[in-house]
């Protein structure tokens, strides 16, 4: 059986880790060996956020080499273009549009990458893009914390394991009043990749 | 047996469960800090784990408990060890009563640390067992093996992870705790053990000695230590997470994987190059191996090929096996489309509610020069402040600032310190700027927590790592007592009250102390209200852009006549500290009425 490898890239505070780690205990529950790696920066929140998931028969590196990985699972746009050296010819790309500009765009010394530009690194570097606007969904939900559930709930669908893996892995992760909104935005998360068109 | 997903630091604390460990101590400091974070709420009931003021008040206090007759473990960072390394240098001499292992997280790479040092090497100079794990399952075993060794060999273990094994999680099956003594006897009086008074401690260095050797002999059949046979062109000698890459790069190989790095198993070694016709050590930072290798007179290849700098991830490890033969072609690596060279970078900032904001404003408008020291603050070194131009180690600031002054530096010059910092390694060095007399201010940022690590309790704290009750040692009291004539406590999120402490204390002509208080932005729970910049008043001036808060973006809208971008504020990340409204020189921010902050409380 060969590895599967996942990145998953967000800015700190999104939640990327929690995704990460579900993602990963998803792989477990499902019966591969897993294994993943994660970067965490100098400061809590603000920085680049990445992890790298593996799921496979028995599973050596938990960092992955560039070219390898299978799955682009981004949080953020900017994120996922730093991704892109990561990614193969088949690679798959599920992307959050909502852009967090970092503190070197706001405060106007740099230019946050068009949205047009984002689409074109991302396309010429996988097979298949999708991109979701979690955050949008998140806040229609009632909180914009639950974006990485929401994107979590669309990446499911790319995936080859039973729904109820990822619904338990994911509720066991979540504090009891916070379970009704998260069962909420992994169902909004499912059926948004439906509605949206691969580009 | 129970299978779970842990990173390594997870695993430790499991292993420090199941090895019977009794007692926990450390000083927080990436990427070791969840080790005792762990043990703290897993294994409440049976692990005692506190924070201790710092590194070697931790092996101290280790060292005791140890002697006591109960299994304990230290953590530490890898600059930590620095500060541990006194107290462990003699607890090597004495031995203990019961099981005493140090972990030392090392940081190859250097995401979060001052520099790249090797820890292996304080095995060699203390004369003590090194384990090095390469993933999870093994960061709990070897927990449970060193506690082993520590009692059968009567000596501290060292065992060294790195943040790859820290912080990546692997599967571990879960096996049971020990039996372990409720109740410790009267403590041992043995002198000539534990009193390292020089003519008792001269007799305790042949015994150290002869572990060693001893050591030395139960290496050759380690069960930690193996060899995995498979083509006999290649062999490679390798420890710790490097291994796991070395295994993805070099599929063919045979591997002596070793699991205990000092002493070394020299037989197995030379039993092993004999097996193989091109030997090779794959180790990140320094020839540790090699060079003990070398020693034994076996011919063997390293660092020529692998240099002693950074991580050797596999992209890294593939790049160098190419470039010097060792592989013909690589898998993966067929496909790289480069990140485009011109992405905005993403370097990390003090929080939209940072307590720390307004001193580097201040710094920055004031253009003094700034001794600098470890935690969120040292962000200050960035831009929009560039207020700080020295950091080195845990507490340098007001030494550092002690020696400016007396080195006659024309500037008043001040010290920026955080409140756990300063409990860690700042004290004794005010102390010495009271005792010697010179002119500096020391700034202790107190924002009641060891925020930078994950906001760990200190002294300044009212409850400890296990949710006990704790006295709050109140700074000011404290740097009274402690001979400082000139002390003043701000509110740090009072822009004014900043200002003026500050130039009081700068005017001052001897050592002074401004506390700045205001509590960290992500303990914080009070609810407040987000703010909004008034495009109508605001006159795109920037001066809340030089508060570099990442709630504040520059907006489409432009000013008419300078055609400079106006602000705006991110209600999702403003928390409403109130900074920006107070540098405004058009009162154009204000309180987003009837809209609750957003932001992370």
């Amino acid at each position: 059986m060969k590895n599967i490898s996942f990145l998953v890239a967000g800015v700190g505070g999104q939640g990327t880790l929690l995704a990460s780690d579900i993602l990963a205990e998803v792989g477990m529950e499902a019966g591969y060996d897993v294994k993943k790696s994660d970067v965490l920066g100098l400061a809590i929140r603000g920085g680049s956020v990445l992890s790298h998931v593996r799921w496979g028969e028995k599973v050596a590196s938990p960092v992955v080499r560039k070219g390898d990985m299978d799955y682009l699972l981004a949080l953020e746009p900017l994120e996922a273009m730093r991704g892109v050296e990561f990614l193969h010819p088949k690679s798959i790309v599920l992307c959050n549009t909502k852009a967090m500009p970092p503190i070197t765009v706001s405060g106007g010394s740099e230019v946050y990458p068009p949205r047009e530009e984002v689409m074109r690194v991302l396309q010429s570097a996988a097979a298949t893009v999708y991109f979701v606007d979690a955050s949008a969904e998140a806040e229609r939900l009632g909180n914009l914390k639950v974006a990485n559930v929401v994107m979590l709930g669309a990446f499911s669908t790319l995936l080859d394991v039973p729904r109820k893996t990822w619904e338990s892995v994911i509720l066991s992760r979540i504090p009891q009043k916070y379970v009704a909104l998260n069962q909420h935005a992994f169902h909004t998360g499912c059926s948004v990749v439906k509605r949206s068109q691969p580009s | 047996m129970n299978k779970v997903l842990l990173s390594g630091n997870e695993a430790i604390a499991r292993g420090a469960y199941e090895a019977g460990v009794q007692i926990a101590t450390g000083y927080p400091g990436t990427p070791s800090s969840e080790i005792l974070a762990t043990i703290a709420k897993k294994y409440k009931d049976d692990i005692y784990a506190e924070w201790s003021t710092n590194e070697k008040v931790a092996m101290d206090v280790a060292a005791g408990a140890a002697y006591s007759g109960r299994r304990t473990m230290v953590t530490t960072k890898q600059v930590g060890m620095n500060v541990l390394s006194d107290a462990l240098l003699y607890t090597v001499y004495t031995g203990t009563e019961r099981g005493l292992v140090i972990i030392t997280a090392d940081d190859p790479g250097m995401f979060s640390s001052q520099n790249e040092q090797d820890n292996r090497w304080y095995t060699k100079l203390a004369k003590i067992p090194l384990l090095e794990p390469a993933d999870s399952q093994e960061a709990k075993d070897f927990v449970v093996l060193g506690i082993g060794l520590s009692e059968e060999f009567d000596t501290p273990v060292l065992i060294r992870t790195t943040m790859r094994v820290s912080h990546s999680k692997s599967i571990v099956l879960e096996g049971e705790r020990p039996s372990v003594p409720q109740k410790v006897g009267p403590f041992v009086r043995d002198q000539q053990k534990y009193v390292c008074t020089a003519m008792w401690a001269k007799k305790r260095h042949p015994v150290v000695e002869q572990r060693l050797v001893n050591l030395a002999r139960y290496a050759e059949d380690a069960p930690c230590n193996h060899v995995e046979w498979a083509e006999h062109s290649l062999g490679i000698i390798t420890s710790g997470a490097t291994y796991a890459y070395a295994r993805e790069v070099f599929p063919q190989a045979s591997f002596l994987k070793l699991g205990m790095t000092f002493p070394l198993p020299e037989e197995l070694i030379r039993s092993f190059a004999n097996g193989v016709e091109k030997l090779i050590v794959i180790e990140e930072l320094d020839p540790f191996l090699e060079e003990q290798i070398r020693a034994m007179g076996i011919d063997v290849i390293g660092k020529e090929i692998f240099p002693p700098y950074d991580e050797l991830l596999p992209d890294r490890l593939t790049q160098l096996a190419l470039e010097s033969g060792l592989i013909d072609e690589a898998k993966g690596m067929t496909h790289s489309v480069t990140v485009p060279t011109d992405l905005p970078a993403r370097t990390p900032v003090l929080c939209a509610g940072c307590p720390h904001r307004s001193t580097y404003y201040w710094l920055n408008k004031m253009k003094m020069p700034v001794a600098g020291d470890i935690g969120c603050y040292n962000l200050g070194c960035l831009p929009p402040f560039n207020a700080q131009h020295t950091m080195g180690c845990m507490g340098a600031s007001v030494g550092v600032l002690h020696g400016m002054s007396i080195a006659g530096v024309p500037e008043h010059a001040v010290a920026t310190i955080g409140d756990s910092t300063f409990f860690h390694s700042g004290m004794p060095a005010l102390l010495n700027m009271v005792h010697n007399q010179s002119r500096g201010v020391v700034i202790i940022m107190d924002n009641g927590t060891t925020a930078m690590t994950g906001h760990q309790d200190n002294p300044g704290t009212d409850w400890t790592l296990q949710g006990k009750d704790a006295p709050h040692v109140e700074l000011e009291p404290l740097v009274c007592a402690m001979g400082v004539e000139k002390v003043l406590t701000v509110n740090a999120f009072d822009i004014g009250e900043v200002e003026r402490g500050l130039k009081e204390c700068l005017a001052y002509d001897g050592p002074s102390v401004l506390i700045t208080k205001g509590l960290c932005a992500q303990l914080d729970r009070t609810p407040k209200t987000s703010y909004m910049v008034n495009p109508n008043k605001c006159i795109a001036c920037g001066a809340c852009l030089k508060l570099g808060c990442p709630a504040i973006v520059k907006a489409d809208k432009v000013d008419e006549k300078t055609g400079e971008p106006k602000a705006e504020i991110d209600p999702g990340l403003c928390v409403g500290c109130d900074i920006c409204r107070q540098v405004c020189p058009v009162e154009a921010i204000q309180i987003s009425k009837g809209r609750e902050s957003q932001g992370e409380r």
